[in-house]
Formats: structure tokens, sequence, C-alpha cells
């Protein structure tokens, strides 16, 4: 068999955290009951008006800065007509002539070094209702409250190599996007969505082979799976001196299979032109640097950053930092005054740990910075011990709990009467005539069993140094 | 009329139209957009090379929104307008990628 070499673009589609959709002043929250957050203009109405929001070119800009794009500061929207019952204006606003963002890049870890993967355009547009197919009879029903939500389509140039390139690479465009706050950059919800232009050729060419699209990718494990099922079966092809048939694949995870939506031969023609309902935008230098200027510390920075000014290790920086809500919790801590490797400790620690068991993505964690720090704050202040804890981190860690109070509702606090403390462990050493004995002849870990004993008699609120002190003052 | 519209354009217009037409509608349809084609050869005429393009006749840009929820539900107004409704919802013939 010949070598062969994979040639893959993206297509990314994020949906943009507005409270509103990019037209109409209709709510973007997911989940309302079927049609609630609909109006004339994001059903298509004849006479009605769209109005863009001026947030979607904010974050637009925002992104394209971010991945070094040159900001089209005279851009438009242009209609792309096609028919399709999700779609109730019989055309999408797009911006094809002229899209906001151009020629751009981002940078990528790969195992031979730092790789640019090039940006050809990001451009803004609205995404389409929702379909459902009735099973029982011959319709579908539509839902248009995703219809009009804003979208940016972030269209890459074919310079990834493999699955792990376009992981590398997706991965790169999340963690920029969420830290800007632009969108939350879900796969398995929908908000961010890839599309992969995949083509083959022999290792050395410089042409590109005939390339497919597949879409209905909602998983890194489903983008990498159907990277190595679509490459294998194009090899195939070309090996059994067969052609490969430009066009649109869709992929079934569950069956680990693709299937042909529609060939671009029959490509349709959605006949471009400049939408006469909305006026052309004009980005100011003014406004691109007050966008430049209010970008945020991005990943990399903030990962030096932590090691330099914090202290932590490499490692800890490197996962701290993988997930937004994690980096805000620590800083907010750190704030409030907890030790930084007090602070990363537990979300390295007992935080993946949760996360794992409740099989959620980091992500998702919704314990609040001010709950994380009043809890670091009872540790550092000797009000709780270690043991419990883990038992109050785990009450407040899917938030809207106050740990000073639910330590005081649960009688959590350590035990700090050194009399009463005292009393037990003399009880104790009287009882354990062999760890004192032991103790006595310089063998200090047999102290482990009465600090034990005594946990267990304290009901694990008693203060180990203060055990431990006891212990000293008493065989010492 | 110097643009003759062929019928192949015209039978790829109405698909793309989603437009079934008679053969009279055909005809008439032909000659419309022939003289639509002339008018545009007439504008083409003319020389342009010292005017920017323009996508919109009004010398106004920058109309925006703040990005504040004004609309409530108003489900009911809307599916007022739908040819058949079940569940909340628009129900169309069915449609399958």
């Amino acid at each position: 068999m010949k070598d062969y070499e994979v040639v893959i673009g993206l297509e990314v589609h994020v949906e943009l955290a507005t409270k509103t959709k990019i037209f109409c002043s209709c709510s973007t929250e997911f989940g309302g009951a079927p049609n609630t957050h609909t109006c004339p203009v994001c059903t298509g109405m004849p006479g009605s008006l769209p109005v863009l929001n001026k947030q979607v070119v904010e974050y637009a800009t925002a992104v394209g800065l971010a991945t070094n794009c040159t900001i089209t500061q005279n851009c438009k929207f242009d209609r792309k007509n096609y028919f399709y019952p999700d779609n109730p204006q019989n055309y999408q606003i797009s911006q094809l002539y002229l899209p906001i963002c151009r020629d751009g890049y981002v940078e990528i870890e790969t195992e031979e070094g730092t790789k640019k993967v090039r940006i050809h355009e990001i451009h803004m547009e609205e995404d389409a209702g929702k379909l459902v197919h009735d099973d029982w009879t011959d319709c579908s029903l539509v839902d248009f409250n995703r219809s009009g939500v804003p979208l940016i389509e972030i269209v890459s140039e074919p310079d990834m190599r493999s699955a792990d390139e376009v992981i590398a690479y997706l991965e790169k465009l999340r963690l920029i996007i969420q830290y800007l706050g632009a969108s939350d950059c879900k796969l398995n919800e929908g908000s961010m969505r890839a599309d992969v232009n995949l083509s083959v050729r022999e290792k050395g060419s410089s042409e590109f082979g005939t390339r497919t699209e597949t879409k209905n990718l909602n998983s890194f494990k489903a983008i990498a799976r159907a990277i190595e099922n679509e490459t294998n079966s194009q090899i195939d092809l070309l090996e059994s001196g067969e052609e490969v048939v430009q066009e649109t694949r869709r992929w079934d995870d569950t069956k680990e299979y693709s299937y042909a939506m529609r060939s671009k031969e029959d490509a349709q023609d959605y006949r471009y032109f400049p939408d006469p309902d909305l006026v052309p935008i004009n980005i100011s230098d003014e406004w691109l640097e007050k966008i430049r200027s209010a970008q945020p510390e991005f990943r990399d920075e903030k990962r030096a950053r932590y090691v330099e000014e914090y202290k932590i290790p490499q490692y800890d920086a490197d996962i701290i930092t993988l997930y937004k809500p994690l980096a805000d919790l620590f800083e907010d801590a750190v704030k409030e005054g907890s030790s930084p490797k007090e602070a990363s400790n537990w979300l390295m620690g007992e935080t993946m740990r949760i996360v794992k068991d409740k099989n959620i993505e980091p992500d998702q964690v919704k314990l609040e910075g001010s709950a994380f720090s009043a809890f670091l704050k009872l540790i550092q202040d000797g009000v709780i011990n270690k043991t419990v804890a883990k038992e109050v981190f785990e009450a407040i860690f899917d938030g809207g709990v106050d740990p000073v109070a639910y330590v005081e509702e649960h009688g959590l606090k350590m035990d700090n009467d050194t009399d009463g403390l005292k009393k037990i462990i003399e009880e104790i050493i009287e009882k354990n005539p062999k760890a004192v004995a032991d103790y006595q002849a310089g063998n200090k870990k047999a102290a482990g069993a009465i600090v034990g004993q005594t946990m267990k008699a304290t009901q694990g609120k008693a203060n180990p140094q203060m055990i431990n002190q006891i212990i000293s003052e008493l065989l010492d | 009329m110097a643009n003759i519209i062929s019928d192949e354009t015209i039978e790829y217009v109405g698909i793309l139209a989603k437009l079934e037409l008679s053969d009279d509608e055909k005809e008439k349809a032909k000659s419309d957009m022939g003289r639509m084609l002339d008018y545009i050869d007439m504008l083409n005429q003319l020389d342009t090379s010292s005017v920017e393009p323009m996508s919109h006749i009004f010398p106004v840009n920058n109309v925006f929104r703040e990005d504040v929820v004004v609309n409530g539900d108003d489900r009911e107004n809307i599916l007022a307008n739908a040819p058949e409704e079940k569940d909340g919802t628009f129900v169309v013939p069915k449609t399958v990628d």
C-alpha cells in the first residue's frame, strides 16, 4: 500500500453567549417550551425588520483579535437562500463577501512541536430552528426558539494532518472563546459544533484529494472516530482504484458509521446577495481598540503567571487553567488570602475526583468562588479539620451552599476544648500501654494509634495538632 | 430583446424558487427576465470606475440593539400564523435530511 497523508480543515460553529438573539430581543435561553422565545423577526414574518445585536459584533471581533485575524472594519451581512422548514425566512442571514475576521491563526502543540493552524475567516450568522420528527404521523414539528441565536463560524485552512491535531485545535479555540466569555463551547450541548472537511493524498503530493464533509460530531471522541473511519474508507477507495465522491456525510456515533447526506453534485445554489434590511457595520479604530484593551488574560499567560507568581507546580497550573471555571475559583480564593498551594490542591484533588464520580466535565463545576474562599478560610483558621473538610467540600460543590452556615448547622467545628480532649487522650493512653511503651522507646510513629482512637472518640472533630501537642505533653 | 432566457434556465429558476410554472407562465417569465437583463446591460454601460461599491442605498451604518431581553412569550400569537400546530410547534411535512 502507498503511504497516505490525511488533510483536514474544520468549520466550527460557536453559539455566542448573548442574552438575546442576533436580530431581535428574544431570549436565547436554552430549554424553554417550544416557540416561547419567538417573535415575528425570528419566525420570518413578512414585514418584520432585523436589528443587529451590538454584543454579537463585539464577541466576534474579540474572537478574531484573539486568533490573530485581521478585522474587516467595514463589513456587512448577506442572504444565503435555501428552503428548509427550520429556516423560516427561506434565507439565512450570514456573511459571504465581507466576513468580520480574516487571515488569522492559532498555535497548537503537537508531537513535533508548535504548529500554526491558519484561520481563513470568521463570520457572523444566525442559527436555524429545531426540527423534531414525529414518528407516528407523516410530519415534522418546528420549534423556532433557537432560530436567530447568534453564531460565529470559524473556517480553518486545511492545515491539520491528524485527529490529534484537530482535537488540539478545537481545544485551543474552546479555551480562547471560554476565556473571552464569548461562549461556553459545549460540544455535547451544541454550543460548539465542528464539521470536518477531509481528504487523503499520497504523502509528498502537493495536490489535494477530493474531500468529504462530515457533520454531526458532538464530542471529541466522535470527532476522532469519524476522522479515523473517513480516512480509512477514502484510502480503501483509492487503493481499489475508485474515486472519492465529494459529498456531505452525517456521522452516527452509536453505529460508528457515516452516511451520505447530500452529494455536492446537486450542490445548492445559494444566490447570496447583500441583505437590504441591514445597514453596513463600521468598526472604528477607536471601537476596535476598546475591544482589544478589554481582552482578558488567556490561558498561556495565566499558566505562566501561576507558576511565577503563586509558585504552584507547572502540572497544577496546566490543569487548573485548562478550564476557565477552575482558574476563576483559584484566583478568587487566592485573592481572598488562601494559600495558592492549598487552593490548587483542592481543585486538583477533590474537585477532579467529584467531577469524575459525577461524570461531568470540569467546566460544569458550579461551586462559587465566594464559597470556595470561605471554605478554605475555615481550614486555614482551624475551624474544621481535613477529615471534616472533605465532607464540607462535597456539600458545597454543587453551589448554593454557604460553608460557614453548613459547618455551624451540622456541628462540624473542630473541637478546641483542650481540657475535654486531654481527658479523652488520658483514657486512651491508659488503655494502650503497648503504644505508649513503643512511643517512649523512641518509635514516634506509635502515637498514630493514639491519634486514630482519639479521632474516633471525637467523631473526627478534634484538632489533630492539639492531639499531637497533648500526647507530647503527656508522654515526652 | 438582447437577452434570451433558455428553457433550462427558466426550469432551474423555477426549481430554486419552488415554483411550478405552466407553459404559458414560463414563456411570460422568460420574456420578463430577458428584459430585466437588458436593463442591467444598460446599467453596465455606465462608467462606475470612480464610484465606491455599496451594499445599501442609505448613507447609514451601525444600527444596533443593546443585548437586553425585551420580548416575552408570544407563542399564541406566533402560532396563530401556523397552517397547523401541535404541542406548541409548527407542523410541516416530514422533512429529514
